[in-house]
């Protein structure tokens, strides 16, 4: 058993994982380049212009847009930290017991301050009421 | 790590990469029945037995179609895209457990774990490559220069990023449960009982935020077609669109396995009774399955949610519902003590 399972050192395990993302690489390597092999590549201008319906492109693509995207990711980055901290809190749960637990609150508490405030400020409405 | 070590992770690594595309091609042979028969059709049922040889014959075909890269693509970023989507969406499977570890009968000296490998963080390492399929799908929307894709792929990471966050607090019910992120341990601990049972709240979430996560109906806005086309991937074509489009089913068989190992017990058998005389590893490919059929069943069942309903739905009722599962474990933890 220990044979298998020891963990070599702290980078141990990850051989195997290592080993099969290089696998999953090879593999979308290879398929490519043999399709590359077979098909037909016969490129004539209409055919590489961006497909719009078959109507000839208005503009650049790259425009602006909606600046909720914007928000939406910085308001991400914020609750991405919060789970961030939650994870090791919530695998030594069993360990803290009620002090972790009052703890934790405390913090998620603060955020979801924050979290009210930006839901009445409107950051969270996708199309704005009136 | 002796020759034999090294014989014994390479035929995992070979048998479990191609178990998971085999699942990925049958997957797509599966939905067109699935939703076929939903739509009193036939399905596929013209090359091989019952059609069981469409996925090679598509395989094929999408290897014979030219390969169209329209002109001002961002060429660098638009031939990584579908790589990175690939990459991220198979490599989740190298910490699922399968099954307990066992010798093959006597085949082997020693017992080996049926995974590829006991990452002690395995949720951790599941969650990140998760996010890094954000990447493909946005790299792809912007580098095609296509005002469908660049829509697409801005939808679909807004949304991916929004319903990780629940996805991510629901888990940590399981974790606070188990006491470790390693895929293993939680699967070991629910020798008993299921976590499902005692995460109603946190299932619920995981499992509709991890139909948003794979962009299946309800929630699949990133490539609504009357509105986007095909969205991210409107511009490619051939073998960068089969890439993408393995790795839309290996998302979704992921988080089905994540299902199963999360909540309902991965490879053990029924709380209470055991495995009733079934191999472990058949108990977790039919719950896999059955999750697998869900995600067609209720993609060919129910309608497309609006873009703004889906926001919403995110951020002002399952972020906070996951805080309150946390909540609620804890203090359920803390009382049971």
């Amino acid at each position: 058993m220990e044979v298998f399972l020891r963990g070599y050192s702290a980078l141990g395990p990850y051989v195997p994982v290592f080993l099969f993302i290089v696998v999953a690489v090879t593999f979308g390597i290879v398929t490519l380049f043999i399709a590359k092999l077979v098909r037909p590549h016969r490129p004539y201008p209409e055919k590489l212009s961006p497909y719009e319906c078959g109507v000839p492109p208005l503009m650049e693509a790259r425009e602006r847009f909606f600046i909720r995207f914007y928000i939406i990711a910085i308001l991400f980055v914020l609750f991405d930290v919060e789970a961030a901290f939650l994870y090791p809190w919530a695998v030594l749960y069993g360990k803290l017991g009620l002090y972790g637990f009052i703890e934790m609150m405390i913090f998620i508490g603060i955020l979801l301050v924050g979290y009210f405030y930006a839901w009445r400020k409107g950051a969270l409405d996708w199309v704005k009421e009136g | 790590m002796s020759v034999l070590w090294w014989l014994v992770t390479l035929v995992k690594v070979g048998v479990i990469f191609g178990a998971v595309l085999g699942v990925v091609a049958y997957m797509t042979l599966a939905e067109r029945k699935v939703s076929g028969h939903i739509q009193l059709r036939l399905g596929p049922n013209r090359v091989g037995p019952f059609g069981l040889l469409q996925p090679i014959a598509d395989g094929l075909k999408l290897m014979f179609k030219e390969d169209i890269i329209p002109d001002h693509v961002d060429k660098v970023i638009y031939l990584l895209a579908p790589a990175i989507s690939t990459v991220a969406a198979f490599a989740a499977y190298a910490v699922i457990p399968l099954g307990p570890p066992t010798d093959f009968f006597g085949l082997l000296p020693e017992p080996v774990p049926l995974q590829i490998a006991d990452v002690n963080i395995g949720i951790l390492y599941i969650f990140a490559l998760s996010s890094m399929g954000v990447y493909g799908i946005v790299l792809a929307g912007w580098s095609s220069n296509n005002k469908y894709s660049l829509l697409g792929g801005l939808r679909s990471s807004a949304q991916m990023i929004s319903y990780e966050l629940s996805l991510g607090m629901s888990v940590v019910g399981v974790l606070m449960m188990s006491g470790s992120l390693s895929l293993t341990r939680v699967v070991e601990d629910q020798a008993g009982l299921w976590y499902v049972f005692l995460q109603p709240l946190g299932f619920i979430i995981f499992i509709i935020a991890a139909f948003a996560e794979t962009n299946r109906l309800p929630f699949d806005l990133p490539e609504a077609e009357p509105e986007l086309v095909a969205g991210y991937h409107t511009e490619y074509s051939s073998m960068k669109f089969s890439l993408f489009f393995m790795s839309e089913y290996a998302a979704m068989f992921t988080i089905s396995a994540m299902a199963v190992t999360l909540y309902f017990g991965g490879w053990q058998g029924l709380p209470g009774l055991g495995t009733l005389g079934i191999p472990p590893v058949l108990w977790f490919v039919g719950k896999v399955a059955f999750f697998l059929f869900l995600f067609l069943w209720v993609r060919w069942t129910l309608p497309r949610f609006r873009y703004d309903q889906l926001m919403n739905l995110g951020w002002k009722v399952f972020l906070p519902l996951s805080l309150l599962n946390v909540l609620l474990t804890g203090l359920g933890l803390v009382l049971l003590r």
